[in-house]
Order: C-alpha cells, then structure tokens, then sequence
C-alpha cells in the first residue's frame, strides 16, 4: 500500500473523482467555434436586453427631418420610413425574437423529453400508442399547420410560444424514448426498482439525468429553429404584430421597399442569421462535448 | 417485401384517419368560422343571411355529422367546395399542382447535383480549403432564414443586376422555355439550400465514417485501384443513409415551397395554401393539409422502402 502511495505521489496523479459535468466543460472549451459562438450568442442576448441601457434612442422615436436614411454615423443601420433609428430596433426586436426562441424551445423539448420518457419507461401500449401520435404529428407538415394556429389569435408572445412549441416536440420525443430505452436496462435502475423506489423518482433521478445530453442538443438546436420560425411567421404578418418590433416583422415592412432601402432588409435579416448560426455551433459543439462516443481523441 | 409493403400501406390507412381528425378540429376551432369572412366587413348583416349562409355550407350541423360527410367525400377525391371561388377544392389544387411540383422537382435534382459532389469531395479531401467552404456553406444553409435568403438574392440578381426576373413564371407575353427556365432560377436556389446544406454535411460524415472502416482497408490492401475502392465500394454503402435522408425530405420541399412560393409569386399550391389563409378558406385549407400529409406519409414509406432495398443487409421477412 505504501509503495502504491508513493508512485501516485510522485506522478503527480490525482485521485479525486472528477464530476461528469467538468469532463463536459473540458471538451466543450476544446471546441473553439463552439467558444466563440457562445460568447457571440452571451453578447448578442445581453445587448437585446440590455436595449433601454444601450440603444442610442428610443424604439418607436419618430425622427421625420431624418427619413430613409442609409447607414450614417447617427444611425449606425440607417433609419426607416419613419425615422426611426434601425440599430435601436433590431435590439428591442431582438428581445422578443430571442424570448420567444429560448422559451418556444424549451417548451417544446420539455414536452418532447416527458412524452419521450414515459413512453420508453412504462413501454408496451403506452409507448406504442404515444408514438403513433408523435408519428402523426409528425406527418403533418409543420410550416403550414403553424400558419393555419397563428392565424387564428392575436399573436402575442406566449401564444407563438406554445403554438411553436407544441409543433417542436417530436423529434425530442424520439431521441429521448430511444435513451430512455437504453438507460433502463442498466444495472442501476434495477437497483432502485430493488430498493423499491417509485416510478417518478425513478424516471427524475436516475433517467433523466443521464438522458440528459440530447436533451440539453434539443433546447439549443430549438431556440435556432424557433428563431427562424419565429421570424417567417412574423414575415407573414401572423406573428407578433406591429408596432412591437420583431427581427421577422421589421422584414415584412421593408419588403416593399427592398430596392431603395436594402439596409432595411440587410440588417434584421443578418441578426437573425447570425443569432441562429452561433446557436447552431454553440449546440454542435454541446453534442460533440456530452456524447462521449463522439469525441475526438 | 411484399408482405412488408402491404402491412405498411394498411397501416398508412389509421395514420391517415389520425391525421384528418387532427387536422379537422384544429380548422374547427378557428375563430370566426367561415361567416368570419362576411363578419368583417363591419357592415351590419341579418343574422338570417348569416343563418342561411351556415346552413349552405353545411356548418351548422354537429361536429362529429360535419367530420364524417367531410372524410366519406375525401376518399373519393371531393374535398368540397372552396369558400374563395366556389369551385371544388380539388380542381384548384390540380391547377396548381404542377407548378408546385415543378418547383420541388428542379430544387430537389438542384440540392442533389451540388450536394452530392460537395459531401464526396469534402469527405476525400477533408480539411481542404473546399472542405472548409462546403461545411461553411452547410452551416450558413442551415441557420439562413430561407425568405430572408430569397428577398437578398432578389435584391442582388433582380433588382441591382437586372440577370434574372424578380418574381412568376413568365414574361407576359413571353412563352419560350429560355424565359421560363430564367424565372426558374432564382426560386430553386432558395428552396434548395437548406437541403443542399444538410445533405453535403450527411453525405460528407456518411462516407467519412464508411472510408475508415475494415472492409475498405481490406479492399485498399487487396491491392485495389483507389478510385475503384472509392466508387465501387465506399460510395455505394456511404449513399444508402443519404438517398434515404433525401426521400424523406422530398415532402419537407413542400413546406418549404410555401414561402418561397410566396416571395416569387409562384402560382404553385403553397402560394394557394396563403391566399386561402387570408381567406379563411377551410375546404381549402384542409385539402391542402391532407395532400401534405399524405405526401408526407408516402415518401416516408418509400424512403423506408428504397432504404430496405439498397441495404443488403436489411430483409424483410
């Protein structure tokens, strides 16, 4: 034993059990995109919320001496018909666009990991019928049935967030069924079945947990997909309406006018791209990061 | 396989009832109802023309009475009568079908002529400057709002360059095919790079993940010529996952098609789907959902299908 001591000593080794979520972190920051994503997406987040500190005017300031006006230094996106400041625009709208992303995600895979766990924990009919319905959600085509919800409320905001993500669940639904499926055969549920543990300690403590990689992919992927959706459906006049700014429904406005004032169409369209393409490798870098069969040696 | 395909279709037959009963309450609790239309107007309407108008349409009987005239006349191909024309819904969706299709046909042949190549090249030369382009051009593909993609192309090539034609599928006046395929051009692009995105990255880790496997190493030290393991062996398996991938998403086109539809005037079904939103069109809208669905359902079988039988390791008994 001693001799055993003195080795590990000298090579310097730890012996200290390291957490999952360490290991996790460790990989990730492996990723540089995945890092720069991150902090583009933290910076582009807090600079949305933050707009009332930082937004250089108000975002319904009507400036008629200054109409259409193309970048310029006291308009760092140029203004629109009204003259109102589109720098100062893009960032309130950015706040819905980005709550409605991050909440319609994490709807829609809340709802898609409970499906997905009881019908992979309780199997047999359960998870028979409940994939059958997942199928048939699935089947429907999603776009056009999104329209069809929006167009009939007032889109406000926690409206679009159920309605896109009640649609968002499905994948989620599989991925976690398929996990769960696995994760129930291992040595430690049966444990706990032993010791007599319910079914929902079961399932909260030791399941999910672990299941909890794709899980944590599925919110990040959905905030990007419920962006996009987002904006198309504000695109077509169904989402939230103006005058409160969305990155979608400031792209509606400036359709028309597309060819004398291309900054009006640039700029909210290249916010939503860039948010959704960090959130993409933010969420690429996450699944390399949590699925340990992935990583690269 | 032949008991395989015949268990899948009858289980298509509950899919199918499924998805029309869906579809069906989620157009019944639309606000407004058909009359929704008259009602705006603002104008004051007796409530007996309301009444009648009902009654015409068949909406004010019970729900379960409405659903079951609705699906008996589906299945032959009455999808009812369209509140916008009062022309049966069906002759509509065929006017406008093939130009839809169309559409989808040239996008998905567009997304497989690029992608293809881009995945193989990316996968043989990984880490290339093209490599590196392809998975940029992936990623961009994939976060792109595809409208906004559409409205920028069209800034570029029709509104500045003046190359292509901002929107229809013709010139008036000009009914040459050269015209055609120049209104063509601009809307194919846009519906295809989402696909030509995804299925360059599935092509590319598909035939990475085939290339380093035993069986090609095997191959390669047989003494076989490289391009020959590469095409006769790697490629082949590497496709099977990607032609699946593709079939499935052959029904996504039509999703997809209703926004590019839309920036392009494209007379296709999509832009119908749109105009009959606005229009509070439920014949309409349920016909159209039910023909997607039921695309959907279908290339899902005939992905499975064409997976099963590309893949000899798959068999069906």
């Amino acid at each position: 034993m001693a001799v055993q001591n003195t080795i590990l000593a000298d090579a310097n080794l730890s012996t200290k059990a390291v957490p999952q979520r360490v290991l996790v972190w460790e990989a990730f920051k492996r990723h540089k995109l995945a890092m720069i994503s991150a902090v583009v997406f933290f910076i582009m987040m807090v600079a949305c919320f933050a707009a009332p500190l930082i937004a250089p005017y108000e975002f319904d300031a009507i400036n008629l001496g200054a109409i259409r006006q193309p970048p310029s230094m006291e308009n760092l996106m140029g203004t629109d018909d009204l003259g109102r400041d589109l720098f100062t625009r893009i960032l309130y709208g950015g706040r819905i666009s980005i709550l409605i992303g991050i909440f319609s995600a994490l709807v829609g895979t809340g709802v898609g990991a409970l499906v997905g766990s009881v019908a992979g924990f309780y199997g047999g009919k359960l998870d028979n019928y409940l994939m059958r319905f997942t199928d048939m959600a699935y089947s429907i085509p999603t776009l056009p049935l999104l329209i069809v919800l929006s167009s009939f409320t007032k889109a406000a905001v926690p409206m679009m967030v159920a309605i896109i993500g009640f649609l968002s669940w499905m994948p989620t639904a599989r991925v976690v069924r398929g996990s769960v499926l696995s994760i129930k055969e291992k040595e430690f549920v049966e444990a706990a079945r032993m010791i007599g543990a319910p079914d929902h300690t079961i399932i909260g403590r030791h399941i999910l947990p672990n299941a909890i990689g794709p899980i944590i992919v599925g919110v990040t992927l959905g905030v990007g997909n419920a962006i996009i959706v987002e904006s198309s459906l504000s695109f077509l006049g169904l989402g939230v309406q103006p005058p409160t700014p969305t990155w979608g429904n400031m792209l509606m406005d400036s359709q028309s006018t597309m060819a004398t004032k291309p900054w009006l169409t640039i700029f909210p369209g290249m916010a939503i791209l860039l948010i959704v393409l960090s959130v993409n490798f933010l969420g690429d870098g996450l699944q390399d990061a949590l699925d340990p069969t992935l990583r690269k040696r | 396989m032949g008991q395989y395909i015949r268990r899948r279709l009858l289980q298509m037959i509950p899919l199918m009832i499924g998805i029309s009963l869906i579809i069906f309450m989620i157009i019944q609790a639309a606000p407004g109802g058909p009359e929704g239309m008259l009602l705006e107007t603002g104008r004051f309407i007796d409530p007996q023309v309301i009444e009648n108008y009902r009654h015409r349409l068949g909406v004010d009987q019970p729900v379960y009475v409405q659903y079951y005239k609705w699906i008996t006349a589906a299945l032959t191909g009455d999808f009812g009568i369209s509140f916008q024309t009062t022309r049966p819904v069906m002759d509509m969706i065929i006017e406008r079908l093939p130009a839809t299709l169309e559409l989808m046909a040239v996008s998905f042949m567009f997304a497989a002529l690029i992608a293809l190549p881009l995945g193989i090249y990316s996968a043989l030369h990984q880490y290339s400057a093209l490599d590196f382009l392809g998975t940029a051009i992936s990623f961009l593909g994939i976060a792109m709002p595809v409208f906004w993609f559409g409205l920028i192309l069209q800034l570029v090539f029709s509104v500045r360059l003046g190359w292509l034609p901002v929107a229809g599928t013709s010139t008036v006046g000009d009914t040459s095919f050269l015209d055609h395929i120049q209104h063509l051009i601009l809307p194919s692009i846009v519906l295809s790079l989402h696909y030509i995105a995804g299925w360059s990255r599935y092509m590319r880790s598909s035939l990475l993940a085939v290339i380093h496997s035993d069986y090609i190493r095997t191959a390669r030290a047989k003494g076989l010529k490289e391009h020959l393991v590469t095409i006769r062996h790697a490629l082949k398996n590497a496709m099977i996952p990607v032609v699946s991938i593709m079939a499935l998403n052959l029904a996504s086109l039509f999703s997809g098609a209703v926004i590019t539809e839309t920036i392009f005037a494209w007379p296709g079904i999509g832009r119908l789907f749109i105009q009959s939103m606005y229009a509070r069109d439920y014949p309409m809208l349920m016909g159209i959902l039910m023909m997607g669905s039921f695309m959907v359902v279908f290339f899902n079988l005939l992905a499975d299908l064409v997976y099963g039988w590309l893949d000899p390791r798959i068999s069906y008994n």
